[in-house]
């Protein structure tokens, strides 16, 4: 539970993210919260040579309403995005599901940027971005680019990101329709979401059912083609192959994945 | 007034809780200058022999000490190596995953783990025993060269095929009452220095005169060779009782090297490290008459042992003894087979024995009712012992004190409106709402204090600037001594608890003494000091007698403020700081043991409510109302604190926590990410009704109130689990009852309905 040696550098500000991640190359790894890196780290399944602290970039924390989506940057910490008087406002989704991360430790040192890098299907907000339809502002040696998140998430803790690039800005178009819903199954309040299902409009983005975030096409294809809410629900699973562990089998998850998809589609219902 | 009975707040809590306690890890004493750091190379495989144990590596690395292994183990007497006898460090075997292969010693605490890591052993596999049912098949020996993984039985030694003869209706059905880990917030911690001869240990314990004897005994040392002291202690809940084998190898360590040598675990370790409680199996067989008397019991027990000897073998005797429960059965029938496996040792956690006594009375006695379509309370109500019948000798041997059981029962019931919490069970059932209610009912009685070797020491001094130093053989690691204490002999002597210093934890301050664990310290340390104070009081009534020239028979003294005046002489009195000025040299003091063979039931009863959301799986607490009694309350804080905590961890083993292994024998839930003990998130606010039968045993008239929670909650909460779906015909879910397995119940009734 003590990591081994690794040298720390701090960067001030994105640019000095990016040329000291040049600067180390593939032994090095960016760390903002610290909170997926760390466990990991003590348990030394990961042993990286260099740590560059992203945390205290303070220029890429922000929540900023632009014209036509609502821009957050990579740094912005779950408290912060759970606080938000504009997400309240314009993206109560992405603000209720943060506020369902972990415990108030975890929120306040977590960032969505991390999140998402980190590519954990069991995490919650990728699958809010994803169902949002968010693109992701990444900068590297080679420029700014940006994936759109149907793109990003490639496999379990895989993305799109490659090893000297550095995810900058969350992109989230404002949603047509305001009914939203999160659903979140947990054994205990503080853990990690056996399944969670996020709704918006007509878009449904699952949790842990499968090796990276997800959206429900069947269900979103079925709610379009005007079936009921129960009969597009019962249709959560479909295509999913949830990994099986100690807090859930396949057909429990998928069966949760149902279950859940209901009573968000009734909860998101319910606030239209 | 008297102090005894108030809700005085606990005078420990600002130090312990803001700054200024000591945990082991914050001494900073000189004699601990320049220690060097241990950590332990533990084993990653469960069952291996250990062909190599290279250390060159290690050896070559900057800031090591020493990396010492078993081999080196050959300054202390040998032990016999019979079935189940625990080593200090593995020599050929390892028997469990995580067991302590060899000791790397650095100069600085963060050097261990990279040096352990280069520590290269190599193992050859062998077939891994996991679980008892594996372990009884003696396929894979434990210990080569014995016949059996089977390290200890008793009772019965065949049942009675008859016992059940006469009965309308048996239920029999095997339970589990699954593996738990104490996760204490301050893990297992020890200090060791080794100078003129002598070894002091500062040790995160329970019992400072047990880690003395176990570390005596080990190392071959004279009795006063060893010191042991405990500072502050963060939490043990029995896992922290005697002297674990790291404890004593760190102390060895320090020997050897000449340094001291400190050692704290992770976390990590201490999942695996630390004993392990519970993990006993049981085939409960219950009949009666459809009438809803119960006429015969048999209990029969499957210990899980672990991997070595801890208290595998002692655990299952409590359990039995207590088997009965607060019934009064006219057949009663128990056995134990105690098996090792390839898993951490077991020893004592909160209950120790009696908790797993009462889940399989009482998951027996819903069994029962169920099977004659009867209510659960309405059938324990028929069975329970009657209160002219106390003392009462079960056919399991124990000799009950006192008890109300049938009052405990009602009480908690009414309290909780169990007619009502019915009438909505029905109501959600009728309209099929997809949470529904259920409702556990639990009585229970348990065992606390006594025994043969039982006993508890104090010392009392009162100094000459008037303040009082109590010593106490028993040792506090969380439960409030300091404040209880205190209240006693502020009580006894009129002296304010402000004034009166409470100590524990030095084998060379009270060379006698046994420590806090089986709920024993108020009935025994409690009053040793309460003892003390008395004899004391004796002693000050002399010495006021000589002051003021008058009758000891004529002096009194006034607790309001602590002044000695001789009866119906107004003046201004001696007060305590000029009798001890009087005393001299030797001071105003006494030293008491109070012992006694008679042990105290504590008993109660808990109606628990929980609601389980029939499409998920996902059980939930709602409400948990309890009777709990333990005697006359000292301080109603600490006692409900103690129920507090005992409902939670009680309800945790009854819903969330596991300790489980995977087939080949790694522990998959040795972390806290994976290890899912109960936060406040998950709890109702208990509701405590207070009731108070005094024991005769104590002059307090006191019983324990430790681990009465846990006892009670356990079996209520699990019954309510299965309580709620019981329309659905499941009569038991084993515990922990995770959504899945709720889930999985639901599923299985629907698919046989
Ligand atoms: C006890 C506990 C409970 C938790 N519960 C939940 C939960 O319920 N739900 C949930 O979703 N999560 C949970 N988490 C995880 C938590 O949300 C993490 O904080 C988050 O997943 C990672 O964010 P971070 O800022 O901490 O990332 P870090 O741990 O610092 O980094 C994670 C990875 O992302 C990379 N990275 C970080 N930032 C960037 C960036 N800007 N650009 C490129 N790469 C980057 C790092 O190199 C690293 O590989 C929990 C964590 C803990 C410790």
């Amino acid at each position: 539970m003590i990591p081994p040696k690794f040298v720390y550098r701090r960067a001030g500000s994105a640019e000095e993210a990016l040329s000291l991640v040049a600067e180390y190359g593939d032994d090095a790894k960016l760390i903002a919260g610290g909170h997926s890196l760390l466990p990991l780290m003590k348990l030394r399944l990961a042993q990286p040579e260099v740590l560059v602290d992203i945390g205290r970039v303070r220029e890429l924390s922000y929540i900023r309403g632009e014209a036509d989506h609502i821009a957050i940057g990579a740094l912005t910490r779950y408290h912060d995005l759970e606080h938000s008087e504009l997400l309240a406002e314009e993206l109560p989704l992405l603000a209720h599901a943060s506020g369902r991360v972990g415990d108030p430790q975890v929120r306040h040192r977590g960032t969505i940027g991390g999140s998402i890098a980190h590519g954990d299907a069991a995490s919650d907000v990728p699958a809010v971005v994803l169902a949002l339809d968010g693109t992701l502002v990444v900068s590297g040696p080679s420029g700014v680019r940006e994936i759109p998140s149907g793109e990003f998430f490639h496999g379990p803790f895989e993305t799109a990101l490659e090893p000297e690039e550095l995810l900058t800005e969350i992109r989230l178009p404002r949603p047509a329709s305001s009914s939203w819903a999160f659903q979140k199954l947990t054994s205990r309040a503080i853990d990690w979401a056996v399944v969670a299902v996020a709704v918006q409009g007509r878009s449904v983005g699952l949790v842990n059912m499968g090796s990276t975030p997800l959206r429900a096409t069947a269900v979103e294809r079925a709610l379009a083609d005007g079936a009921a809410i129960p009969d597009a629900a019962a249709q959560a699973a479909e295509g999913t192959s949830p990994f099986p562990d100690r807090n859930a089998s396949t057909a429990y998850r998928q069966h949760l994945a149902r279950v859940l998809t209901r009573r968000a589609l009734e909860e998101a219902g319910s606030r239209a | 007034m008297s102090i005894l009975g108030t809700r005085v707040v606990r005078t420990e809590d600002p130090r312990l809780l803001t700054t200024g306690a000591t945990y082991l890890e914050d001494l900073r004493l000189p004699e601990l200058q320049g220690a060097a750091y241990a950590t332990f190379v533990r084993s990653p495989m469960a069952h291996a022999r250990i062909t190599e144990i290279d250390v060159s590596a290690a050896l070559a690395e900057p800031g090591v000490v020493a990396v010492l292994t078993a081999r080196d183990l050959d300054d202390i007497p040998d032990r016999p190596a019979g079935a189940g006898a625990e080593p200090l460090l593995a020599g050929d075997v390892v028997r469990f995953a995580g067991e302590p292969v060899a000791l790397v010693l650095t100069e600085e605490a963060y050097q261990g783990e990279d040096v352990a890591e280069l520590v290269s052993v190599d193992y050859e596999e062998l077939p891994v025993v996991v679980g008892v049912d594996q372990g009884l098949r003696d396929e894979t020996l434990l210990f080569p060269g014995t016949d059996s993984n089977v390290v200890s039985t008793g009772g019965a030694e065949a049942f009675d095929d008859a016992a059940f003869a006469d009965c309308e209706v048996v239920v029999e059905r095997t339970i589990v009452n699954q593996r738990v880990a104490a996760a204490p917030l301050e893990v297992r911690a020890t200090a060791a220095i080794w100078a003129d001869d002598r070894m002091t240990l500062w040790v995160s314990t329970q019992n400072v005169h047990g880690v003395r004897d176990a570390v005596v005994d080990r190392l071959g040392l004279g009795k006063g060779a060893v010191r042991v002291i405990a500072p502050d202690v963060g939490g043990g809940f029995g896992a922290k009782i005697g002297a674990d084998r790291e404890t004593i190898t760190v102390g060895w360590a320090a020997r050897r090297t000449g340094r001291p040598v400190r050692w704290v675990e992770t976390r990590n370790e201490n999942m695996v490290g630390m004993s392990h409680g519970r993990a006993q199996v049981h085939t409960v067989t219950i009949g009666g008459s459809r009438d809803g008397r119960v006429s015969a019991y048999r209990l029969d027990i499957v210990q899980d042992c672990g991997a070595y000897i801890r208290l595998g073998t002692m655990l299952p005797n409590l359990t039995m003894l207590m088997a009965s429960g607060v019934y009064d059965l006219p057949r009663v029938e128990t056995a134990y087979r105690t098996v090792l496996t390839n898993t951490t040792p077991i020893a004592a956690y909160r209950g120790a024995g009696r908790p797993e006594a009462t889940a399989a009375i009482e998951r027996a006695m819903d069994l029962f009712a169920a099977e004659i379509g009867m209510d659960a309370a309405e059938v324990r109500r028929r069975n329970l012992v009657p209160p002219d019948k106390f003392p009462f000798t079960t056919k399991t041997g124990a000799t009950y004190d006192t008890g109300e059981y049938a009052k405990a029962l009602d009480t908690v019931l009414d309290a909780a409106g169990y007619e009502e919490l019915r009438a909505e069970q029905r109501r959600r059932r009728e309209r099929g709402d997809p949470r529904q209610l259920g409702i556990g009912v639990s009585t229970y009685v348990e065992i606390t204090g006594g025994g043969p070797e039982a006993g508890e020491t104090a010392r009392l001094s009162v100094h000459t600037d008037g303040t009082v130093t109590v010593w106490t053989g028993s040792s506090p690691h969380g439960q409030g001594h300091a404040t209880a204490w205190a209240m006693l002999v502020q009580d006894e002597l009129g002296i304010p608890m402000d004034r009166i210093t409470v100590r524990h934890g030095d084998t060379d301050v009270l060379t006698e003494g046994v420590g806090t664990f089986g709920s024993r310290s108020l009935q025994l340390g409690g009053t040793a000091v309460h003892n003390a104070a008395v004899e004391v009081k004796e002693r000050a009534r002399e010495l006021a007698a000589e002051e003021m020239e008058a009758d000891p028979a004529d002096l009194v003294l006034d607790t309001e403020n602590g002044t000695w005046t001789v009866r119906g002489v107004p003046g201004q009195g001696v007060a305590w700081a000029q009798l001890a000025e009087r005393a001299g040299p030797d001071g105003l003091s006494a030293d008491t043991k109070f012992a006694t063979k008679q042990a105290t039931f504590p008993f109660g009863a808990h109606v628990a409510v929980v609601e389980v959301d029939i499409e998920t799986g996902v059980p939930r607490l709602v409400r948990h109302v309890t009777v709990d009694d333990a005697g006359p309350v000292v301080n109603p804080i600490l006692a409900e604190g103690q129920r507090h905590g005992g409902i939670a961890q009680g309800a945790a083993q009854a819903l969330y926590e596991e300790m489980a292994y995977d087939e080949y024998g790694n522990p998959v839930t040795a972390t806290l990410m994976d290890y899912t003990f109960v936060t406040a998130a998950e709890l109702p606010s208990f509701e405590l009704v207070a009731m108070e039968t005094p024991t005769s045993v104590n002059p307090l008239g006191v019983k324990g109130i430790g681990e009465a929670g846990t006892i009670g909650s356990t079996p209520a909460v699990q019954s309510a689990v299965v309580d709620a779906l019981a329309h659905l015909g499941i009569r038991h879910i084993d515990m922990p009852a995770t959504p899945e397995r709720v889930w999985t119940a639901i599923n299985e009734a629907r698919t046989a309905q």
